[in-house]
């Protein structure tokens, strides 16, 4: 590898959007060229500094109300017991008769499911993100979870389960009111070290238990598993072995909750 | 000026504030840094949010915000071409850009200093003079967080593109930085 292609993917490498293959190929370069180690430590650096600066503007109230008046009233929200989004998915889909009979065959629900799992964990990850920025991340701060818990009771239809991992090696930090998927939905804040734990609950049809799934999307480990009519995600910048470790953690407790 | 979107679905409505809405900073602060004028970004957001709601039936993802972006984009590369003062941001890239030294000679004595830290504003100027179309790559992937995919989505170019922008981005910022290091010293 050259350095003028080393100067180029450096910085996929640090983005995290290289592939393990070319990763090493780029880390390995690095390691042999003082010239772009040097150029990989400086944009760390910069990256560092940004991330810890506020860049972000903030909406006026006056745009905010703007752009309220002119949309259309909304309703008030309707009783939960649909499921909004695969309604919302399918409204847009339901047009053709021939993508009607198709969808009458299940075919395309099974393609809308991908689809609609891999929206939803880029929502997640996206609420994620949105609160690691300054002030964001808890509506409610308490490692007590006899606070954070009854805080949930009527913002949500279904409160998220809040359990104490401190134990664990996992500090319970406040929850907090997000919107994913179009839906108002309950996030659990925990913290290891330095690393922020974001677990998203919600409220699902399906009662069937679902084992955990480990994906990485934009740097970060999602874990997504369904117990007992719940959906949970858990998004953190942690390692996938940890995150693992923290999905473990909280169903065994979960389970000796139930049973105990 | 933008018309009141008519369709008045209410249930339309409701899901679409529920979704949108909550990026409503998000897609501010990206005609902030695109427009580089607070009411041009007001109006520009605006504009967005209304094509959004008109285009809403049709919306089934990717991702609400990139979604969004590609929209608002779309409006102030309009508002670029009303000002014609102002150059679109090109697929191709800048004559200027292109022939601008990449500055990328690291520091590379082992005594040197951590960089220096700035308070936002002094940042933000920094990223508002990069020239676009690094701009928007950079704001894109630093301060929104999007991936390379959803870049490339956004902007409508190939994601080799998306790359070569954000490493000229981070060189151009990377220079300036150091020359205001050097200027406050
Ligand atoms: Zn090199």
């Amino acid at each position: 590898m050259t350095c003028e292609e080393a100067e180029v993917l450096l910085h996929a490498l640090i983005d995290g959007e290289l592939d393990a293959g070319h990763a090493r190929e780029v880390e390995a370069h690095i390691e042999g060229c003082a010239h772009c180690a040097a150029l990989t430590t400086e944009y760390r650096e910069i990256r560092q500094a940004m991330a810890e600066t506020d860049l972000q503007y903030k909406a006026s109230p006056a745009l905010r109300r703007r752009i309220e008046e002119a949309l259309p009233q909304a309703q008030p929200r309707p009783l939960p017991q649909a499921v909004p989004s695969r309604r919302a998915v399918l409204r847009g889909f339901a047009m053709g008769s021939a993508v009607s009979a198709i969808a009458a065959t299940g075919l395309v629900a099974i393609v809308l499911r991908n689809d609609d799992e891999q929206r939803v964990e880029a929502e997640v990850v996206s609420a994620h993100l949105r609160s690691l920025q300054a002030g964001h991340l808890t509506d409610v701060i308490s490692t007590d979870q006899h606070t954070v818990k009854p805080w949930f009771n009527g913002k949500l239809d279904v409160s998220p389960p809040v359990i104490d991992l401190t134990a664990q090696g996992f500090t319970l930090i406040g929850g907090r009111l997000d919107y994913v998927d179009a839906r108002a939905i309950g996030a659990v804040v925990y913290k290891r070290r330095q690393h922020v734990i974001n677990l998203f609950v919600a409220q699902t049809a399906d009662t069937e238990r679902r084992a955990a799934k480990t994906n990485t999307l934009q740097g970060f480990n999602i874990r997504r598993w369904s117990d007992r009519g719940l959906n949970y995600w858990a998004v953190s910048d942690l390692g996938a072995d940890e995150l693992a470790e923290f999905g473990e953690k909280f169903e065994t407790a979960m389970r000796a909750n139930k049973e105990g | 000026m933008a018309v009141r979107a008519s369709d008045d679905d209410p249930e339309k409505a409701r899901r679409f504030r529920e979704a949108a809405l909550p990026y409503l900073d998000e897609a501010y602060t990206l005609a902030r840094y695109l427009l580089r004028d607070a009411a041009d970004a007001e109006d520009a957001v605006q504009e967005c949010y209304l094509r959004a709601y008109k285009h809403f039936d049709s919306y089934r993802g990717p991702a609400m915000k990139p979604w969004l972006f590609a929209i608002l984009r779309n409006v102030c590369r309009a508002e670029f071409a009303r000002r014609k003062s102002a150059p679109a941001p090109s697929d191709d890239l800048p004559e200027t850009a292109e022939q601008a030294p990449m500055w990328n000679e690291p520091t590379e004595t082992p005594e040197r200093q951590l960089l220096r830290r700035f308070d936002g504003d002094t940042v933000r100027k920094l990223i508002a003079a990069l020239a676009e179309p690094f701009r928007e790559t950079f704001v894109l992937r630093e301060i929104q967080n999007l991936s390379y995919r959803e870049i490339a989505d956004v902007a409508a170019v190939p994601v080799g593109t998306v790359m070569s922008r954000l490493a000229r981005a981070r060189a151009m910022l990377r220079s300036a930085w150091l020359a205001e290091q050097e200027r406050v010293k």
